[in-house]
């Protein structure tokens, strides 16, 4: 008997990325075996630890011997693979996706997007300003989440994390259909009328801030969130007792967020509202 | 304010008034105040110098003195509030409040299997075909560990949940026991009864690694299917279905929280559940095990050796060779018999027989249950020192309060979660105003007290207990960061043991299987507080998703799912009583009476009423609760009361 469960036993795989040799865990995806070779894919709905869901397609690459571009995020690398990058064709689309969604969609809070931009050379203006659908206020029913639709880019991963793959409140889900499409809680009603248990789960996986933590959005109005002078430190949350972990995203002494690390044992990302938001009594100095 | 930090530095705050307040109270008294009452002055050597002249070290070697440590600091606090109880103070009297929780769970597995930690990981649940989740809302008490419980259903495990109430948890199961309160016994015995006779016992695991089967046998024979569904309440065919689904599983899981443990018999209670375990052999392998979910952190019996008949790493005080160790490596005496566990402390207030308290870090005078008695015991106690970052109630009653740091934000060290996974904790926040860590404020007064420890951080801490536990040895700082946290025991710094305890059972080799593990013969008692025409509604208790405890920590967010305090009915007995939703009502029982409003839960049967204890200053829950104990491990019967439900007059309603 062992004594650390082994699971499957991973054969590696072997493939090359931009012509140079790479050898991955049987089950890996694309990006991972890029990241490992040291190679930036761009993405904004890649699955992290949930299942991928190919919405947003900035992340195509061209593979050998397919028709099409293939979503790296969710094509896992197969023995004898050639995975190229940085085709002409691949870079066009990353561009053409890129323009598409920051003209039609408020990317400000979205990590790394203007990094992209610039390196794809995508020029959202070009489509008018008739592009944009940035026409709603920032929904703010409660005291510990923001729903700010114009941010949203429709990639469902709220969906899932509330869903079965983490949470299983499925207090969210996607109303509408077509361009009416948009992520509602049932009715479309207040969220402190909805299944929601305010977790905040889903904000842990939005890639865009269009859910946001009150607190951040707060002092984001303010001006004075500062991602730059806040520190991250790791430690265990000290209510019930199963040992979740928590990242405390300091800024000025002050909790500003809370997250959990994806990789933990115990929580896999995930917190329920105490361990999410019961922080404040720490803080209470008056 | 309750529920504000407070920091001696600053001005007008109730600590430096108390303080002043004991020192001008002391040199009137005639005693000799050790250091200048000089308001103006370093307040830390002001308090800490009252402390150590206070005859509080004194009176301990009388064992007149006894200390509350918190399971919710680091495991190093614990580990150095145990050393000054029992090096400083010269006492055993050392506890803290897992008393009222999760003892029963220490007391009953330590019987079994000779350790109080639950015997499997959460990622095994993920992987077993059979859960019981039993007197366990873990949907709202244990969130995470629910999504794994969550991934083992969608992978297609059966869940099958025993509580009074239809709570979240049981939504998801597959079938739904909804016993009567605190008829747990019979519906286990009944189970094994009917293992037995199904002839699913697993024999040869009997056989190898168990004592005392034939008396269980014949204990269990009286509980038939039919007997157990009159006193439990549940269809026999349901008891029925869960004995052979638990039986016949090739794995199963057997989770357990606070509705086994907060009785009057929770550890016969436990004890009862192991059986089961013990007759099917869902013990000792990966996703076969026995899972009971703490409260908080650091609770599985003796870690660090805050408990009064543990030594840390788990070690028994009466064991010679373990005391040997401890008093060469702490150079002094320790008390070769057990000390007083938190309940008998009180008591001992009672009698007079205990006279002071260093608390840290608990609020016993809104936990306990029957809590006006408590504050009237702590309030007659000659000397009460605490320890928080809160001036909660039971400060306001101390002769000294100690500011000290949050132990999961403001300091470096570890803690240990209900899987036995030792984590870190790291510090983020500076603490405010002159706030101390609670290692710096213990070690500084067991100096002033004569014993010099120097200790340059938690690290020391931890590696001065690795050298005396064994089962930390394997866990250094470097290795907890790399492993992510690792699970005890750990003996070596080389590998890891198995995620799952107990496997030794399953050994061939009797040398290597130990001590085997007896069945427990624990009979059914029923509630203590009986309900009857004058009280005739049964009272539960539990917690909320979003609130803690007593909300001291939970009170400080704006959850938007928080709506105060309520006794909860079903909607029969709301129209029985004549109540609507919001409605008060006065709420008694033969200990006392609260006016709450009521909330109306389908979830709820006639005849039982819910409340938690979540917001003290609303409405103070456990004057209705018993102090009725459980005689092993001292835990009070939160769980069942026996209340009425009684209309306002009217002129009180509109107001």
């Amino acid at each position: 008997m062992t004594a650390i469960p082994l699971g499957v036993p991973r054969r590696l795989v072997k493939f090359t990325i931009d012509g140079q040799e790479a050898r991955v865990p049987e089950g890996s995806t694309i990006p991972d075996a890029c990241r490992a070779a040291g190679k930036d894919v761009p993405t904004l709905c890649e699955g992290d630890i949930l299942r991928p869901k190919n919405a947003c397609r900035v992340c195509v690459v061209k593979v050998e011997g397919s028709r099409t571009l293939v979503p790296a995020c969710s094509r896992k690398a197969e023995g004898g693979m050639e995975v190229r990058t940085d085709t002409e064709r691949a870079r066009h689309r990353r561009k053409i996706v890129l323009e598409l969604l920051a003209s039609s969609v408020d990317l400000s809070t979205t990590l790394r997007v203007a990094e992209w931009i610039k390196e794809y050379e995508a020029k959202p203006d070009r489509f008018g300003p008739e592009a944009a659908r940035v026409d709603e206020e920032p929904r703010i029913d409660n005291e510990l989440y923001v729903r700010d639709y114009d941010k949203c880019i429709l990639c469902y991963k709220c969906v899932d994390a509330c869903g079965n793959q983490w949470q299983n409140s499925f207090a969210i889900s996607v109303a509408g259909r077509g361009f009416d499409a948009r992520i509602a809680v049932e009715h479309d009603a207040p969220l402190t009328d909805s299944a929601c248990v305010y977790c905040g789960n889903c904000i842990e996986v939005c890639p865009t801030g269009a859910l946001s933590f009150k607190s951040e959005f707060d002092m984001r109005a303010a001006g004075t969130w500062d991602e730059s002078a806040q520190t991250e430190t790791t430690t265990v949350c000290a209510y019930c007792g199963v040992g979740c972990s928590l990242t405390l995203h300091m800024q000025d002494n002050e909790i500003v967020k809370v997250t959990s690390p994806h990789d933990s044992p115990v929580t896999h990302g995930n917190l329920c509202i105490k361990g999410r938001f019961g922080y404040q009594h720490v803080q209470n100095r008056d | 304010m309750e529920g504000t930090r407070f920091s001696v530095g600053e001005p007008d705050r109730g600590v430096s008034r108390r303080c002043i307040a004991f020192s001008e109270a002391m040199t009137a008294g005639g005693l000799k105040c050790p250091v200048e009452p000089d308001i103006r002055g370093d307040i830390w050597i002001k308090l800490l110098g009252n402390i150590s002249f206070n005859p509080i070290s004194a009176l301990a070697r009388a064992t007149m003195a006894g200390m509350f440590s918190c399971a919710r600091a680091t495991n190093e606090m614990n580990y150095v509030a145990q050393k000054f109880a029992r090096v400083v103070m010269g006492t055993n009297n050392v506890d803290s409040c897992n008393r009222t929780c999760h003892a029963p769970s220490v007391a009953g597995l330590s019987a079994a299997f000779g350790s109080g930690g639950g015997t499997s990981s959460y990622e095994e649940i993920e992987h077993t075909d059979v859960i019981v989740m039993w007197g366990s809302n873990a949907r709202f008490a244990h969130p995470i560990f629910f999504q794994h419980v969550l991934k083992g259903i969608h992978n297609g495990a059966r869940m099958y949940a025993v509580d009074p109430r239809r709570t979240s948890t049981a939504e998801w199961a597959e079938r739904w026991l909804g016993l009567n309160v605190g008829t747990d016994i019979p519906m286990a015995h009944a189970i094994g009864r009917e293992i037995i006779h199904a002839g699913l016992a697993n024999e040869a695991f009997i056989e190898r690694a168990t004592t005392g089967f034939e008396e269980y046998k014949a204990l269990v024979e009286p509980w038939t299917l039919s007997l157990a569904e009159k006193v439990t309440g549940v269809p026999a065919a349901a008891i029925r279905q869960l004995a052979h689904a638990y039986a016949r599983a090739e794995r199963a899981q057997l989770c357990w929280t606070l509705g086994i443990t907060e009785h009057h018999n929770g550890t016969d209670n436990v004890r009862a559940l192991i059986n089961l375990s013990l007759l099917t052999g869902h013990v000792g392998r990966c996703a076969s095990g026995l899972q009971p979910l703490r409260g908080q952190n650091n609770v599985q019996g003796g870690d660090m050796g805050a408990i009064p008949n543990r030594l840390p790493g788990f070690q028994d005080i009466l064991d010679p060779d373990t005391r040997l160790k401890f008093e060469s490596a702490w150079d002094t005496v320790v008390q070769p018999h057990y000390g007083l566990n938190l309940t008998e402390m009180f008591e001992a207030m009672e009698e007079g027989s205990l006279r002071a308290v260093y608390c840290i870090g608990e609020n016993p005078a809104q936990s306990e249950a029957d809590s006006e008695q408590a504050v009237r015991r702590l309030s007659a106690l000659a000397f009460l020192v605490v320890q928080d970052i809160f001036l909660t109630k039971t400060a306001q009653l101390a002769d000294i309060v100690l500011p000290a740091t949050a132990g999961w934000a403001e300091t470096d060290g570890t803690t240990t979660d209900s899987e036995r996974r030792v984590q870190r904790v790291r510090r983020a926040i500076t603490p405010p105003g002159e706030a101390r860590e609670d290692i710096d404020i213990i070690c500084d007064l067991a100096g002033r007290l004569g014993h010099e420890w120097k200790y340059a951080d938690a690290e020391a801490v931890w590696n001065e207990l690795r050298s005396v536990s064994p089962d930390h040895y394997g866990m250094t700082y470097e290795r907890l960061e790399q492993h992510q946290g690792i699970q005890w025991p750990c003996p070596s710094t080389e590998r890891l043991e198995p995620t799952y305890l107990h496997g030794r059972l399953w050994s061939p080799n009797p040398a290597e299987r130990g001590r085997l593990a007896p069945f427990g013969l624990v009979q059914h008692d029923p509630p203590v507080d009986l309900t009857d025409e004058e009280y005739p509604i049964r009272l539960t208790t539990g917690r909320r998703l979003d609130s803690y405890n007593t909300g001291v920590q939970s009170g400080g967010f704006a959850s938007p799912l928080r709506r105060g305090e309520y006794v909860e009915l079903c909607p029969e007995d709301a129209e029985r009583y004549g109540v609507v939703v919001g409605e008060e009502v006065r709420v008694s029982s033969r200990r006392g009476a609260v006016v709450a409003p009521v909330w109306v839960d389908p979830a709820l049967r006639p005849g039982l009423a819910f409340m938690t204890m979540h917001f003290p200053d609303e409405v103070d829950t456990n004057q209705l609760t018993i102090e009725a104990n459980c005689p092993i491990a001292g835990t009070a019967e939160f769980k069942a009361s026996a209340i009425r439900i009684e209309k306002l007059p009217v002129a009180t309603i509109v107001r």
